[in-house]
């Protein structure tokens, strides 16, 4: 039995001999000139997508919208594939180092994702579509930097323009109107009224702020929150996209200290670090915390729960009325165009029918937050109107920074369990920073 | 009756090899299974040896890595960490359950309580139910609105009330016990199996050599369960070291690094970070402490070479 056993390892071996990966050419971008906008003549196509569309009203939306182009161009037809989002960045690096990827998908911004495929060259840069869609030119400067990555993969936030997004997100602060009421409060204007609200909330005792951080990366919502008011949008923006500074720097462990703060005072539930994120929406409307912190995700679930007594507001400035503070947020997961596509151009045209205000129009019926303004339609509920006129502020006063998990591959793992034992109090702001700094200048050691 | 044919060593047909003697068509007999055992387990198991000795990220072209990524499993104090998790949950998947199968073994073995059937039913129940239901279920139990948390304020004990999963102390022991819950029944139906065929004499024997209840079971019970004591650790050990869906589902490997364990990173490296190579060495390297526990059962409580 010894002998076949060994020629089969072997051969096994030998197969293998190659390193793992190799076999791919990069693509060439194509020349704006070579560029056809000319959909109906591209004959019959068979364009896949792969979305996760899939709660409340984004399936109908990618639905009416996929209809539509079909109907725009009947030669196009639009094979959907759609799964939850966890299911879908998981499966994109297998499904596009394969030989038959999808044309379209929706890949997450960020090292992990986004700067990965393109470091691998499996996408494809919409900068020679510039000319014919004008993508840039749809999009506020701060929301394509988001999309965009250094065709070396090296770098978010310069580079080459390499998806658009088709809703906006923006963390910003629900609150219960129930509770205010009760509690004798406004909705606060400056964030010293907003600080002034959560002891007045502790004192009468409330759960000032809802939190389930089970998963660990809730918490880097509220520390964005933080940061926005200690430190500027430019310094954020260039920390986590690499250009600059520490997580160490002064600002940034007083937010860590406030977060900290909030922990000890008991603003947050007392098993804040066992609950589950998705079900925030549950002991929310059922009148665990004031306020809730968080993105447009929630928005259907606690209208849904709570009607009209649920409001949101963006993070108020120092001053009343003043320049609004920085908050987490950008555009919400982009399309974009993978380089082994045999129909990069109809991919594009797609991009671009996705994108229109029109589209903005279904966006908004179906209750998403449209990345940029629709050509008529208005949310039908107040805190949809909320959310509309938050992210108008947001873009049109560029105050968004992104998620800070972007900044390196490891960082929502470390920054969330850094967060964890600073709100268990395990660790001080000083020392949990010193951990996530760690992280930061080892991934860029060796960027 | 035909009597059976009787054969003497050579004088059968020309050429033909005694019964029992290897042929090669045997190897024909096992290539259907050979064929399916190597395409769905030697090949990935060494390509996944292969691709441990790359850098990888899954997409652009790996770099030699040597034994690099064996290094950093072992010297990075977060994946190191990881392992010894795992010896945790060792301890409650596997020394726990079959402690107290033992237990309900002694008392079941002496005396048949009424109801044995459906007390065993209920026993083995976890064994057949989904992970995903049971990590559901126990979530709840250990929320802070939950029954554990409950019973503790009704008792007048909601100082220690918490949300058990969410606890850097506590969270480790609560996956824990999950599991010990899950494995109890596994151990008890093997041992009950067992401890039916040990001939009754023995514990009349013992019974009138005057052994009281725990001396019997150290006498004769134990040494007659060798055997399937011997196959209840592996299986449990094996199930603590592999544990991936109860983690991933209830705590994700959280608080900070509170509940992170092998199987864990070995998805986490792969899916989440792009470090194929490193998933790969930590996949390697939980394989080979398997083979050496098992090994390692074997010897100790058969007592086989």
């Amino acid at each position: 039995m010894r002998k076949p056993f060994v020629v089969l390892t072997a051969a096994l071996v030998a197969v293998s001999a190659c390193a793992p990966g190799s076999g791919g050419d990069k693509p060439k971008p194509k020349a704006p000139s070579a560029v056809s906008t000319d959909i109906a003549k591209a004959g019959p196509v068979t364009l896949t997508v792969w979305d996760q569309e899939v709660l409340g009203g984004q399936n109908e939306q990618m639905e009416k919208l996929n209809a539509a182009f079909h109907a725009k161009y009947p030669n196009v037809t639009i094979k959907r594939v759609s799964r939850s989002f966890t299911d879908l960045e998981k499966t994109l690096r297998l499904a596009l180092s394969g030989a038959n990827p999808p044309d379209v998908v929706e890949a997450n911004q960020g090292y992990g994702i986004m700067a990965a495929l393109v470091k691998a060259g499996a996408l494809v840069p919409l900068d020679p579509y510039e000319q014919a869609y004008g993508f840039r030119k749809r999009f506020p400067a701060g929301l394509t930097q988001l999309n965009s990555v250094t065709p070396d993969g090296k770098s978010l936030g310069s580079g080459n323009l390499y998806g658009v997004s088709m809703t906006g997100e923006a963390v910003g602060i629900y609150y219960n109107t129930d509770k205010l009421t009760k509690l004798g409060i406004k909705p606060p204007t400056t964030w010293a009224e907003f600080e002034q609200d959560l002891a007045t909330a502790k004192g009468k005792g409330e759960t000032p702020i809802y939190l389930a951080n089970l998963e660990k990366f809730p918490a880097i919502h509220e520390f964005g929150v933080l940061l926005g008011q200690t430190t500027g949008k430019d310094a954020l923006r260039n920390l986590v996209f690499g250009r600059g500074g520490a997580w160490t720097d002064p600002s940034i462990v007083q937010a860590a200290q406030k977060l900290a703060d909030w922990a000890k005072n008991g603003y947050f539930p007392s098993d804040v670090n066992a609950g589950k994120y998705n079900d925030s929406p549950g002991p929310f409307a059922k009148g665990e915390g004031v306020f809730l912190i968080g993105g447009p995700w929630f928005a259907a679930d606690l209208q849904k729960k709570m009607g009209d007594k649920v409001r949101y507001l963006l993070p108020p400035p120092a001053q009343a009325g003043g320049a609004p503070a920085a908050t987490l947020g950008g555009p919400g997961l982009p399309l974009v165009i993978t380089s082994k596509s045999k129909h990069p151009d109809v991919a594009a045209a797609y991009l671009n029918f996705m994108t229109t205000p029109q589209a903005m129009d279904v966006v908004t019926q179906t209750g998403g937050l449209a990345a940029v303004a629709p050509a008529s339609a208005q949310p039908t509920t107040a805190v949809g109107r909320d959310l509309s006129a938050a992210w108008k502020t947001a873009s049109d006063k560029d105050i968004l920074v992104p998620y800070l998990d972007y900044s390196t591959t490891t960082f929502l793992d470390t920054l969330g369990g850094v967060l964890q034992e600073i709100i268990a109090g395990r660790k001080t702001a000083q020392q949990g920073m010193q951990e996530a700094q760690r992280d930061y200048a080892a991934f860029l050691a060796k960027r | 009756m035909k009597p059976l044919p009787t054969e003497t060593p050579g004088t059968g047909r020309a050429g033909a090899k005694p019964p029992g003697e290897p042929r090669r068509v045997g190897y024909l007999y096992v290539l259907p299974a050979l064929v399916v055992y190597a395409a769905f387990l030697l090949w990935p198991l060494l390509h996944g040896a292969y691709l441990s000795l790359f850098h990888w990220d899954g997409l652009t072209v790996g770099t030699w890595a040597g034994l690099g990524n064996y290094t950093q499993a072992i010297s990075d104090p977060h994946l190191r960490g990881t392992f010894w998790h795992a010896a945790v949950l060792v301890f409650f998947y596997a020394v726990l359950p079959c402690c107290i199968a033992f237990l309900l073994v002694a008392v079941m073995s002496r005396s048949r309580p009424r109801g044995l059937t459906f007390f065993r039913t209920v026993l083995f129940l976890p064994q057949v139910v989904a992970m995903v239901a049971v990590a559901v279920a126990w979530q709840w139990i250990y929320s802070d609105h939950g029954p554990i948390n409950g019973t503790l304020r009704l008792v007048g004990l909601g100082g220690l009330a918490r949300g058990w999963l969410g606890d850097f102390t506590w969270a480790l022991p609560s996956v824990g016990l999950i599991g010990t819950w899950a494995e109890i029944g596994l151990a008890m139906v093997l041992f009950l199996a067992g401890v039916q065929k040990i001939p009754r004499e023995l514990y009349e024997a013992a019974r009138v050599d005057g052994a009281g209840a725990v001396r019997e079971f150290f006498a004769v019970t134990l040494p007659g369960l060798r055997r399937e004591l011997s196959v209840a650790l592996t299986l449990t050990v094996i199930a603590a070291l592999r544990n991936f869906d109860l983690i991933y589902l209830t705590t994700g490997g959280g608080p900070g690094d509170a509940t992170r364990v092998p199987a864990y990173e070995v998805y986490n490296r792969t899916f989440n970070t792009g470090e194929v190579g490193l998933a790969c060495a930590i996949g390697i390297m939980i394989a080979i402490i398997v083979f050496a526990v098992t090994a390692g059962v074997g010897r100790l409580v058969e007592g086989r070479a």
